[in-house]
């Protein structure tokens, strides 16, 4: 187990850059998500730190001890792919013993080790099966329990769930995030899936055009929002602009007042599920816009309403509700969207 | 229609093999002169035993044959990886200059070598003749194992540099195993072109030397014996059972 510190990381393909001056800090035992568009850097940033990726400048250090010039084979990290990349002329048993068979750990430690991550992945029973003979949920898991037979000191994750159908993926992440937590290894994962990068990870990194935008807790990143980018990669925003009128009010196009707890900032979000969706006549304090249901998408336990405000111009305000009396708005009724200040976040 | 296309692949493989089990069926032959009624009857294997240059030039042909797919099988895998593992400059031309030897007729190349050898003091003999077949055999190799890395992504190797092989484990241990029905072929590739060569070893056959092909050639212009079609009888069951125990291993293109 390890800290891993990337520091000021620069890394250039001709004339796209895929790191810039990246630095950043994965604590010890922590799992940590990368999360970014396709061609943000995320992956070069992974490869860097496994080692296929070599920077133009700045550092990689494993626990103070700067790696940048040690081989990928001697860095004792253990690697998913986002294929798996499964021996396919080994059984499950030798593709899971192949880190301790080049290192030529003895026999009887090899089988004890092979039997507890077996048991690890609830793969008992299969060591004598080619992986394609398994299923994709089985193959990922023989993937981790291979990455993790050499006891690496970073774990990384590209996409790991990303070729398994919705259902298995949900799974997946619970069982996943358990074995990192009984392993206890620093893990760090590469996906493009907002929703796994909430539900796994200890802290998040969103990266776009080969920087880092924002750094912080799940909850941190999804609730104070620093930019754009990170309000609209994470979650849904309704984007708000202005004018600042003072210290904790923004004035829309059309003379509207939006307060907020913060300071506050010529674009403020506000997130579809704080806003309340109230009959016009409905009396209500906060922040109040006036507006007409332009669509409304029932879906169970939530509707989805898309609001016409004037002072938002042609951007219709996007509001999760859930649906506790099972009534539904029709288009064209009129009504109030409501949030408190609180949920009113400048960037 | 399924009766028809059996029968029609029938024919397909009569027009193959029909001549072939003529030429085995008459190396039993009693009569020289391909005589009705069959006779059953060894004397041209005897006389096969007893001809010292058709055997030499036998023994000549598969030891060159083998060498050739030895060298040419190491020679071109390592060329089919650098060109599928690796990127350098020149690496599209090189791989197109692959090509057209494969289509430039043999009585070309095999003057052009004689040339060439004689230039350079290669000369004539069963040297220039091996060096002649691997220089031959090289495109079908690497075209050959080539595919057979195409068929995974360097995926795999990656993988196993991070689980801690070095270059040397991650070639033994994934790279060659899974090239391995690519090699195999190949080399049985090789081989094949070694043996069936005849233009390039006629040319740089020194006097007194030859190869089976070669000196069946030359017994023809003399005469024809049947003794040929012993000696074509036994390398054709070597042959085929080689290919057979190879297709037996080897499902190819599968896992």
């Amino acid at each position: 187990m390890s800290r891993v510190d990337v520091d000021r990381v620069s890394k250039r393909y001709g004339q796209v850059i895929a790191l810039d001056e990246v630095t950043i800090t994965f604590a010890d035992g922590e799992f940590f998500g990368l999360l970014g568009p396709s061609g943000s850097g995320k992956t070069t940033l992974l490869r860097a730190i496994a080692g296929f990726v070599i920077p133009d400048h700045g550092t990689i250090a494993f626990d103070g001890e700067q790696v940048e010039s040690v081989p990928v084979h001697r860095r004792d990290i253990g690697m998913v792919f986002q294929n798996y990349a499964l021996f396919p002329h080994l059984t499950v048993a030798d593709n899971i013993g192949f880190g301790l068979d080049v290192r030529h750990v003895d026999r009887s430690d090899r089988e004890r080790r092979l039997a507890d991550l077996l048991a690890l992945v609830r793969l008992a029973g299969f060591g004598a099966r080619k992986p394609r003979e398994l299923s994709g949920g089985q193959q990922q898991r023989v993937a981790l329990a291979r990455a993790l037979a050499t006891r690496p000191r970073v774990l990384l994750l590209d996409e790991p769930l990303g070729a398994l159908d919705r259902r298995l993926r949900q799974e997946m992440q619970v069982e996943l995030r358990d074995i990192q937590r009984e392993t206890g290894v620093t893990t760090i994962f590469v996906t493009h899936d907002q929703e796994e990068a909430l539900t796994l990870s200890d802290r998040i990194a969103i990266i776009n055009e080969g920087r880092l935008v924002q750094v912080g807790a799940p909850v941190e990143i999804y609730e104070r929002p620093r930019s754009l980018f990170a309000a609209r990669f994470l979650g849904d925003a309704n984007i708000l602009r202005g004018t600042v009128v003072d210290r904790s009010t923004l004035r829309l196009a059309d003379g509207t007042l939006i307060r907020s707890a913060l300071p506050a900032a010529p674009v403020a979000i506000v997130r579809p599920e704080k806003i309340a969706v109230l009959p016009a006549a409905a009396p209500a304090a906060g922040n109040v816009l006036v507006g007409e249901i332009l669509q409304a998408v029932y879906s169970g336990a939530s509707i989805t309403y898309r609001i016409r405000v004037a002072a938002l111009g042609d951007e219709p305000l996007l509001a999760f509700v859930q649906s506790a009396s099972g009534d539904v708005l029709t288009p064209g009724a009129p009504v109030l969207a409501r949030w408190s200040p609180e949920q009113t976040i400048p960037l | 229609m399924r009766r028809l296309s059996h029968a029609y692949l029938g024919l397909v493989l009569a027009f193959l093999y029909l001549p072939i089990l003529v030429m085995v069926a008459m190396a039993f032959n009693r009569s020289a002169l391909y005589e009705l009624p069959f006779t059953f009857d060894l004397v041209w294997f005897r006389a096969l035993a007893d001809n010292q240059r058709l055997l030499a030039a036998s023994w000549n042909s598969v030891w060159i044959a083998a060498c050739n797919a030895v060298i040419a099988t190491f020679l071109g895998t390592l060329a089919a990886i650098a060109f599928a593992r690796y990127s350098f400059r020149g690496k599209q031309l090189m791989q197109l200059l692959l090509f057209p030897p494969i289509t430039i007729p043999w009585l070309i190349i095999g003057t052009s070598m004689l040339i060439f050898f004689f230039w350079t003091g290669i000369g004539r003999g069963l040297h220039a003749i091996l060096l002649g077949h691997v220089a031959l055999s090289l495109p079908y190799v690497i075209v050959v194992v080539g595919a057979r890395l195409q068929s995974f992504g360097p995926t795999l190797e990656e993988a196993a540099a991070t689980l801690g092989a070095t270059p040397v484990q991650t070639f033994l241990r994934v790279t060659l195993p899974m090239i391995a029905p690519g090699v195999v072929t190949a080399a049985l590739f090789a081989f094949a072109v070694s043996f069936d060569q005849f233009v390039i070893s006629y040319f740089l056959a020194p006097p007194g030397t030859s190869t089976l092909p070669v000196e069946i050639y030359t017994a023809i212009r003399k005469g024809f014996t049947p003794e040929i079609n012993a000696v074509s009888s036994i390398i054709i069951v070597i042959s085929m059972g080689l290919m057979l125990a190879v297709a037996r291993n080897y499902r190819f293109g599968g896992d």
